[in-house]
């Protein structure tokens, strides 16, 4: 069911356009990671969902209806440019920010106790917020972001300033918030944390969105037909069974076993290639390179700037 | 809830709950009235310093007759000690040698030694004593020489005192008791604090949007509320925090005022202070002032607490609260506008120049609107929406038709409408801006952004 969807949205500030055309389109559940690089307007597009900026055009819709004034009340949002009051108790702080989201006194008090305690940062409540880490406020702003049980939840960049354990126990309550039916917008320059977590993609690059799917498919797409090959016997015997149709990337011998990576040109099946493979040598692995979302990121920007 | 309201009180509380504001608060008014009482007291109190002065009269007119005061003694030496005190005055308990000399009164000079320089108090009372004892000598011959027996008592009878009692005439035709120099002191006092709570809260604000810029926390707010509700939200905080601070010191100054009216009623301690005061200003060798001081009757300090009701109070505060209101939030609004448009203090600085100068011209139409509050200066001042909050407030002790009050109200009212809507203008874009520092011309354009 879709959940989420931005059309046709244009934003231009008095001369520098920071979104073309743009169009996406979460369904409800989804981990969904909007991706590019630095300056490719992925802020902007989240400042109107926000609702802190508005469109030139196009529409933004929640839910199926035109996105409204009190929606800011079902999104959750944790800015890259993120701060608390330093001067100000964390407790009373994180009381301010659900009492600004719409949630009452007590309700507020009782979520947090919840938090608190499952972040085990109840001796927190009375200390300043300058007198904790980095690391610790952002465990508190992160609190602050998911208390008034938001359906749509956008993170940008949450990890950092997280040590890998902290990191990971965030990971655990972002995928167990999706659990429980939020939707959640992820904007992160750290490409494997993506490939962990996110369902679905879109890459905007120079305003204009040049990418988008399931994370699968779009690994998929940019694979190049390269298998990695490692077996016992002779090299001669399969270079002329592949014959022409494939490549041979690189050939290297080694004393108990040989490793060889071949392109495959003209999109043979992998279990027919593999039948000639078997009759040839004796395989000890056998697997197909599938991209990383990293290689992904790369080469298409980079085609995207020529 | 409303949440401009959220915001509000948490600016309010966060501020009035410190304890820098109580301290402030309770402070500020005793600092006050210590400045104007504490000089008075310490006059009355310094009487075990007296110097002893040594004095060789060749003329002999002044034996016995210099009078002591609390700061100084005299006493006569004979012409044999003379070269040894001059000579070794160091040693000896005189402070100094005054040397009369024989023909004093052709000459009218006379020498006093001293190791270090003398002091101002010391010489003053021996110029007085001098010129005081030779006057009188003068006129006694005088009036021997001409052979009139009475002519004393008809010098003295020549003398004149007036006293000018100003009634205000009400509309009601019932009129009151006033004074200039009152009226003077409140509307000087009411345009000073006006200057001063706008352009403390003012930066308090400017302080406040800054602080909220460099946190970063403005974007996790404005994700949740309007940008224009978090700016007025704090500025109205902070005019409730002004607001509450000049109604403490309200209380507190009717109180002490109160407690001054029941203590000092009868007048003896008023007396005792005026006789120091006097003695102060006599210090300054202002004589005339002084005697007019120590001839102050016993009644006067009721009659400076019948001219202090005189005045409308009433009126003033209000009017002092809705002037306050505006006028801060007229300059505040700016100051938001401008902080944040910047990225730290130093940025700010280029901008607040403009904002203050303002400000700072109202406080120099101050000094010459109270001498003359019906000038054109004054009404001009008083209507341009810019200096109005200062100026009128000068102005209203001395008593301005009522709807030159309202006119510069509305004007000031309207002015300040428009002005917060054009900060917010900058504000909801500019809040948002890091990087580099933005120009008027940039600041111009923010405002004609659509969203």
């Amino acid at each position: 069911m879709e959940f989420f969807k931005a059309e046709n949205v244009n934003k231009n500030f008095s001369g520098f356009q920071a979104l073309t055309d743009v169009t996406i389109s979460i369904d409800q559940g989804q981990v969904f990671g909007l991706l590019g690089p630095n300056g490719a307007g992925k802020t902007t597009l989240i400042r109107i969902i926000n609702q802190i900026t508005a469109p030139d055009s196009g529409l933004v819709y929640l839910e199926g209806r035109p996105l409204k004034a009190d929606d800011i009340y079902n999104i959750g949002y944790l800015p890259e440019e993120r701060g608390l009051y330093k001067k100000m108790k964390v407790g009373e702080q994180a009381l301010y920010l659900a009492q600004l989201k719409g949630l009452d006194r007590r309700t507020a008090l009782k979520r947090l106790k919840y938090w608190f305690e499952k972040f085990e940062i109840q001796s927190w409540w009375d200390k300043k917020l300058q007198d904790l880490s980095k690391g610790m406020q952002q465990k508190v702003q992160f609190v602050c972001t998911i208390l008034h049980e938001p359906k749509l939840l956008i993170f940008d960049e949450p990890f950092t300033g997280f040590d890998p354990i902290n990191t990971n126990l965030l990971k655990q309550e972002i995928l167990n918030l999706r659990e429980k039916g939020a939707t959640i917008i992820f904007s992160t320059h750290n490409m494997s944390s993506v490939e962990e977590i996110c369902d679905h993609i879109a890459l905007l690059d120079k305003s204009k969105k040049i990418l988008d799917g399931n994370i699968h498919d779009v690994k998929a797409k940019f694979k190049t037909n390269t298998f990695d090959l490692v077996y016992r016997g002779d090299f001669g015997k399969i270079s002329s069974s592949l014959d022409r149709r494939f490549e041979v990337v690189t050939h290297v011998e080694k004393p108990h076993f040989n490793e060889l990576t071949i392109r495959n040109g003209n999109g043979i099946n992998n279990n027919d290639l593999l039948q000639i493979l078997v009759s040839q040598a004796e395989i000890v692995s056998f697997s197909e390179r599938i991209p990383s979302m990293n290689e992904v990121f790369i080469q298409v920007v980079e085609e995207n700037k020529q | 809830m409303n949440k401009t309201y959220i915001i509000f009180k948490r600016e309010y509380l966060t501020r009035v709950t410190k304890k820098s504001f109580l301290i402030m608060t309770l402070l500020m008014p005793i600092l006050m009235g210590a400045l104007m009482f504490l000089p008075g007291y310490l006059m009355t109190r310094e009487n075990d310093k007296a110097e002893t002065i040594a004095v060789l009269d060749r003329s002999t007119l002044f034996l016995g007759q210099l009078e002591d005061s609390k700061s100084t003694k005299f006493q006569f030496i004979p012409e044999a000690d003379y070269n040894k005190i001059k000579d070794n005055l160091k040693n000896t308990e005189y402070y100094a040698l005054l040397e009369i000399p024989q023909n004093i009164l052709t000459l009218n000079k006379v020498m006093v030694f001293s190791t270090k320089q003398i002091n101002l108090d010391v010489k003053n009372h021996i110029d007085w004593q001098l010129e005081k004892k030779m006057e009188d000598q003068k006129r006694a011959d005088l009036i021997s020489r001409i052979g009139i027996p009475d002519l004393e008592q008809q010098i003295q009878s020549t003398k004149a005192k007036i006293s000018v009692e100003t009634i205000k005439v009400g509309d009601d035709g019932v009129g009151k008791k006033g004074s200039t120099e009152i009226a003077m002191g409140v509307g000087y006092a009411a345009g000073f604090i006006i200057y001063f709570f706008v352009f403390f809260y003012g930066s308090m604000v400017m302080r406040g949007v800054l602080e909220e810029k460099q946190n970063r926390i403005v974007e996790v707010i404005i994700s949740s509320v309007k940008p224009v509700q978090l700016m007025m939200g704090k500025i109205l905080g902070l005019a409730a925090v002004g607001l509450t601070q000049f109604l403490i010191w309200i209380i507190l100054v009717s109180g002490i005022f109160m407690g001054a009216k029941s203590m000092f009623g009868s007048g003896d301690a008023m007396q005792q202070m005026a006789k120091a005061q006097s003695e102060n200003v006599m210090m300054g060798n202002n004589q005339a002032a002084a005697q007019m001081m120590q001839t102050m009757e016993p009644n006067q300090f009721d009659k400076i607490v019948e001219q202090i009701e005189g005045i409308n109070f009433p009126l003033i505060i209000i009017c002092f609260i809705v002037f306050f209101i505006l006028g801060y939030l007229l300059y505040s609004s700016m100051m938001a506008a401008v902080a944040s448009a910047v990225d730290s203090e130093e940025d700010m600085q280029q901008f607040m120049l403009p904002i203050t100068i303002p400000l700072v011209v109202a406080i120099i139409l101050l000094m010459s609107v109270v001498k003359n509050p019906e000038g054109s200066l004054a009404l001009w001042g008083s209507m341009i929406p810019f200096t109005s909050p200062i100026i009128m407030m000068v102005r209203i002790p001395f008593g301005v038709p009522w709807y030159e009050i309202i006119i510069s109200m509305v004007v000031l009212a309207l002015s300040t409408y428009g002005m917060i809507w054009i900060a917010a203008k900058i504000y909801r874009t500019g809040i948002l801006m890091y990087g580099k520092k933005p120009t008027w011309g940039e600041l111009g354009k923010w405002i004609k952004y659509k969203n």
